[in-house]
């Protein structure tokens, strides 16, 4: 026991923990993402698999309860790193560069952080109607919840529309790096693979920001109402 | 060539540094870094001003000590060189060329440019070796070894331990150091005794150091003079996994 807590406490153990919460973050934002590009089938393809979801309560709370873990292990693992890292140097140089490491790469927490905000505000907004409750009615309905409703007349608001569309982009950014980096350190890399560990991180940080941002767009446009 | 140089000043650890402006003239491109620095350092002596201490030995390469942050960047603008091996000839004349001490809590300055790289010993100290009983030598194929794991070993063993890796790194992590040492030896027959033990010991003689955290900027491969690739902290995370998942050998 004491070897496995040393394990995940040590600095190379932490990589763990951050990849695999990463990757069921990541597997988390797919999977919500292709749930949501079902509005491209019809109203009523969305709110199937919305009434789906909620003919599920134990299923769907015990999925929440898992996911909402993995997001704070994933969180508390990253401000201790985060703050271990900073006292490592605590002299700066005065003259700053960098060789090769991306933007991504080096602004994990600002993306991570506008990423966390924009969860809080997304759960108050679509999942739990606190904010912006005249949009969430659509789904309180009696009987029949319209989520697609909700959703579209969420979008048509452009300022709406415009913060998801900003949030996607920085969540992109956290993608970019991070769906390849739990790679790395799963120790995946130099094992003829790496081809696919230097490409998956940008192939799903294009698809993810792609596949959402449209959603939003296409409402804007009023291609779908 | 004349450069202006900022280099950082500082007596003693507890003092208080600063970036010192120096004019060096007349510089020949076909100088290389030091030789630079031994030509400013003779004009202060000259003047009866105390020299810039810095770190050198062999001036070929191979010993590591010669560590200097040149414009931000570990041993200078080019690729796979130690500083001793970086030439005036890759500057533009006229440029100006800030000069600092490696930056990490785990290397303690010294003096000036100097600092103390002990923690990296003391890595090598907790697990990077191996125990030989002496006896006789065995015959020259009676011990097998892949050809691509000679090879990949060699090319781990290359690291000189200069810590440019620590340096350029955002998180002051000794990552790829410490991966290219277990590596090197996890390769060959002969680590193979103490390969669990050697990783567990070191991963944790490296945290006790205070070292940062490696978040794959990969900053340190682009650094190194040995150019010793992050593949390597992909198998040290491999080693260390299994190391801890199997304590059979402690």
């Amino acid at each position: 026991m004491n070897r496995l807590s040393r394990l995940v406490f040590s600095s190379v153990g932490s990589k763990y923990v951050m990849a695999l919460t990463g990757l069921g973050l990541m597997i988390f934002v797919i999977a919500h993402m292709s749930g949501n590009l079902l509005i491209y089938f019809g109203k009523d393809a969305l709110n199937a698999y919305a009434h789906g979801l909620m003919e599920h309560p134990v299923l769907l709370w015990s999925a929440r309860t898992g996911l909402l873990a993995i997001f704070l292990i994933h969180l508390v693992f990253a401000l201790r790193t985060w703050q271990e890292n900073e006292s490592a140097r605590p002299i700066h140089y005065v003259h700053e560069n960098t060789i090769q490491a991306s933007w991504a790469s080096r602004h994990m927490m600002l993306t991570g952080v506008v990423i966390l905000l924009f969860v809080l505000y997304h759960l108050l907004h679509f999942t739990f109607g606190i904010f912006d409750p005249e949009h969430f009615k659509y789904v309180l309905e009696p009987k029949e919840g319209d989520v697609a409703g909700m959703v579209i007349a969420g979008f048509q608001q452009p300022l709406i529309s415009a913060s998801y569309i900003l949030a996607q982009i920085f969540l992109g950014l956290h993608l970019w790096h991070g769906g390849s980096s739990w790679l790395q350190h799963l120790g995946w890399n130099g094992r003829g693979y790496d081809a696919v560990v230097n490409h998956v991180g940008a192939v799903v940080a294009l698809s993810v920001v792609v596949g959402n941002c449209s959603i939003p767009l296409v409402i804007l446009m009023g291609w779908i109402y | 060539m004349n450069f202006t140089l900022h280099i950082w000043r500082q007596k003693g650890p507890q003092d208080e540094g600063r970036m010192v402006t120096y004019d060096a003239r007349d510089i020949s491109p076909d100088m290389s870094f030091l030789e630079m620095l031994d030509v400013l350092n003779q004009e202060l002596i000259t003047k009866g001003e105390e020299p810039i201490a810095f770190d050198s030995d062999c001036r070929e390469g191979i010993c590591g000590s010669c560590c200097l942050m040149i414009n931000g960047v570990p041993h200078g603008p080019e690729r796979g060189v130690a500083t001793c091996q970086t030439y005036m000839r890759v500057f533009e004349d006229g440029q100006e060329i800030y000069v600092e001490p490696w930056r990490a809590r785990a290397f303690p300055l010294v003096k000036d440019l100097i600092v103390d790289r002990s923690a990296l010993d003391r890595i090598i100290q907790a697990g990077g070796f191996v125990s030989v009983n002496t006896g006789g030598a065995p015959d020259g194929n009676a011990v097998l070894v892949p050809k691509t794991h000679a090879e990949r070993a060699m090319d781990a063993a290359a690291c000189i331990g200069c810590g440019a890796c620590v340096a350029a790194c955002k998180n002051a992590s000794a990552m790829l150091f410490t991966a290219a040492k277990v590596a090197h030896l996890a390769l060959l027959p002969q680590g193979q005794p103490e390969r669990r033990r050697r990783v567990r010991n070191m991963v944790e003689q490296m945290d006790r150091e205070g070292f940062g955290n490696c978040t794959n900027y990969y900053e340190c491969e682009a650094a190194c003079p040995k150019e010793i690739s992050v593949n390597f902290i992909a198998q040290l995370n491999r080693e260390y996994l299994a190391a801890c998942l199997d304590g059979s050998d402690e």
